[in-house]
């Protein structure tokens, strides 16, 4: 923030003081203005964006502490400083309490007027901007919404509008690919500490040692190669919410230790003797099935208790009736912006076959789908030429019992085996490559290029 | 074509006369203005606060504005009187920003009023800066936050033995176009 960006307002009943100030401050090149008297000051906050304020305490009609009041009512960011020629104890403690940023007595020293300027224009400039990020962030989470329609994601949505306000742990349970970070996120996006960071630790990605060293952070030579010390990212997630994905993957060691950190919110870096207290919020996520974890000892009992407060079961994408059509075209729509390709929707044929495909993979794959077929296409509708995915057909709807059903079956398990290698395919099939084409057209068999 | 002088004025009693030579010579090559040095009878009377017991730097500014010498384009008053305005205890100097008029105090310049002995390079040198800076404001120059830069503002001693006497590249830009904007 430049100083031309901000205003400074002066107001005092004696002109020599105003224009000495006013003098001062333009020289450093900040935007000036001056009234003689609270009233006129208040026209000028009323008319323009002011930053800092300078008020004379004495001054016929309204003093300055009645004009800071005013001030304070119409924009409490805004910093005020009392300037007077007589400091009383009363009137400074008064100062204070009515929300000055400082008091100071004329004639001042030209060090402590840069002093004071230098630190209101810093303060000025962190509150801006804070609302700038603030505003950013709520604009953030208003576009990562959560897409879908279906009665099984609007029953997750709720449980997470009712768990989000709270600051319970929540454990999110699912399938690979169904989304639960996106969960978490909204959890975390919807409560209370939205403004404080999410951070997420991939449980599954780290050793016992490393994972140790991320989470709980270190001092500078704790061990072998540990340069200098590094912040934890338990102490990173303070005031925020922690996400653990992939829970079920830590070891007996590291449920210990995580036990405690849960239950205490305490923990110690590694190499330090100091123990560090953190306040955050727990939401874990596991496609593993716990409860027989436990069962077989694999997980502790008490940690599970622990991290299972409050559950939600994200459904495979499979279960979740209409939102595949729903976020085909979110998805579309992403890429082909973002790609700035005039792909504008999906055939009736190729929305078919996404419809009938099982998606293992659930939300990521069918993404990655999208993804693909909005490189490939050239056209401004997604056919089934631009699909590309493996040939798997949801179980129970893969076949009828007529030879074209069973026909059709055949040919798409040896295009998957063969990856799609149509020499290949049709030297096992046993037909011609035309032939193959042919079939694979009739049928409306996967990718075709 | 007008001659363009920028006139020194010691407001007397000036101690330091030999300040002045050098002072004009490095002013001349700062700016490129033709120096002249000229004795004027100001009334400082109105200036003197008692209180205080300093010289209010605004009031010789309008002084040296009525009094100076009618050809000066601008002009720079040097005095040894302590310099205030009403808001602040004290002023190294003062100056009627993008107008004709600046003036500089060598009082709280000198070592010897930090009770330290006196140093009269030092003393040159910073009196230089100061009338440098204030000259820059009469050019329409702000303060700058390049800390060598001899806008960068100063309130203390300190400070300005901290930065150059020289403008930053980018005051010394806009000096240049500036001046070629004014008479």
């Amino acid at each position: 923030m430049e100083n031309k960006e901000i205003g400074i307002l002066i107001v005092d009943d004696e002109a020599s003081i105003r224009d000495s100030l006013v003098k001062w401050f333009r020289g450093d090149g900040f935007r000036v203005a001056a009234a003689g008297n609270a009233e006129a000051a208040m026209q000028l906050l009323v008319e323009q964006q002011w930053d800092i304020v300078l008020v004379d305490i004495k001054m016929p009609g309204m003093d300055g502490l009645e004009l800071n009041r005013r001030i304070q009512e119409i924009d409490k960011d805004m910093i005020v400083i009392i300037i007077t020629a007589f400091a009383t104890v009363d009137s400074a403690i008064q100062a204070m309490k009515d929300g000055v940023f400082d008091y100071i007595s004329k004639p001042i020293e030209p060090d402590d007027l840069n002093i004071l300027i230098r630190n209101a224009v810093e303060k000025r400039r962190l509150t801006r901007e804070n609302v700038q990020l603030r505003r950013k962030i709520d604009n953030l989470i208003a576009s990562d919404y959560i897409v879908g329609d279906s009665p099984q994601m609007q029953r997750v949505l709720e449980k997470v509008a009712a768990v989000a306000q709270t600051d319970a742990t929540v454990m999110i349970r699912g399938e690979s690919g169904t989304g639960k970070e996106l969960i978490a996120r909204s959890i975390h996006s919807n409560s209370k500490r939205r403004y404080a960071p999410i951070i997420t630790v991939n449980c599954g990605a780290f050793t016992e040692t490393l994972l140790e060293s991320e989470l709980f952070g270190h001092e500078k030579g704790a061990f072998t190669g540990a340069q200098g010390s590094r912040k934890g990212k338990l102490r990173q997630a303070d005031r925020g919410t922690i996400f653990f994905d992939e829970i079920g993957t830590i070891s007996m060691k590291m449920q210990v230790d995580l036990l405690r950190v849960v239950e205490s919110k305490q923990f110690t870096p590694l190499g330090s003797e100091k123990a560090v207290l953190v306040d955050f919020r727990i939401v874990s996520a596991t496609n593993r099935d716990l409860e027989q974890a436990v069962s077989k000892g694999e997980f502790r009992e008490d940690l599970y208790f622990r991290l299972n407060v409050f559950s939600i079961l994200v459904p495979p994408l499979r279960e979740r009736e209409g939102d595949i059509s729903i976020l085909a075209r979110h998805f579309l729509d992403h890429f082909a912006k973002s790609m700035s390709k005039p792909v504008h929707g999906i055939s009736k044929e190729a929305m078919d076959m996404l419809n009938q495909y099982s998606w293992p993979g659930n939300v990521r794959e069918l993404r990655n789908v999208i993804e693909r077929s909005v490189v490939l296409c050239k056209n401004s509708e997604i056919g089934i030429g631009d699909l590309s995915f493996p040939f798997r057909f949801r179980s129970g709807q893969m076949t009828g019992d007529s030879i074209d059903d069973i026909e059709k079956a055949h040919i798409g398990r040896v295009l998957e085996r063969t990856e799609w290698n149509i020499s290949r395919a049709s030297q096992i099939l046993q037909i011609d490559r035309t032939t193959l084409y042919n079939k694979i057209k009739k049928y409306g068999l996967g990718n075709v290029t | 074509m007008n001659q363009r002088f920028l006139y020194i004025i010691p407001i007397e009693p000036f101690p330091d006369a030999a300040l002045i030579g050098p002072l004009g010579r490095f002013l001349s090559a700062a700016f490129g203005d033709e120096i002249r040095v000229q004795h004027v009878l100001l009334d400082l009377r109105a200036a003197f606060n008692a209180e205080r017991n300093q010289f209010n730097s605004s009031s010789i500014l309008i002084e040296l504005l009525r009094s100076g010498p009618p050809d000066a384009v601008r002009m720079l008053g040097v005095s040894d009187f302590d310099l205030f305005v009403p808001i602040l205890t004290f002023l190294f100097g003062e100056a009627q920003f993008g107008g004709k008029a600046a003036v500089v105090s060598t009082r709280r310049l000198r070592d010897e009023f930090y009770g330290l002995n006196p140093n009269p390079q030092l003393l040159q040198e910073r009196l230089m800066k100061e009338s440098v800076h204030e000259l820059g404001h009469v050019y329409g120059l702000l303060h700058c936050p390049v800390q060598r830069c001899v806008m960068n503002v100063s309130a203390n001693v300190d400070e300005i033995d901290a930065k150059s006497v020289l403008f930053c590249r980018s005051c010394r830009e806009e000096l240049r176009c500036r001046r070629s904007a004014q008479p």
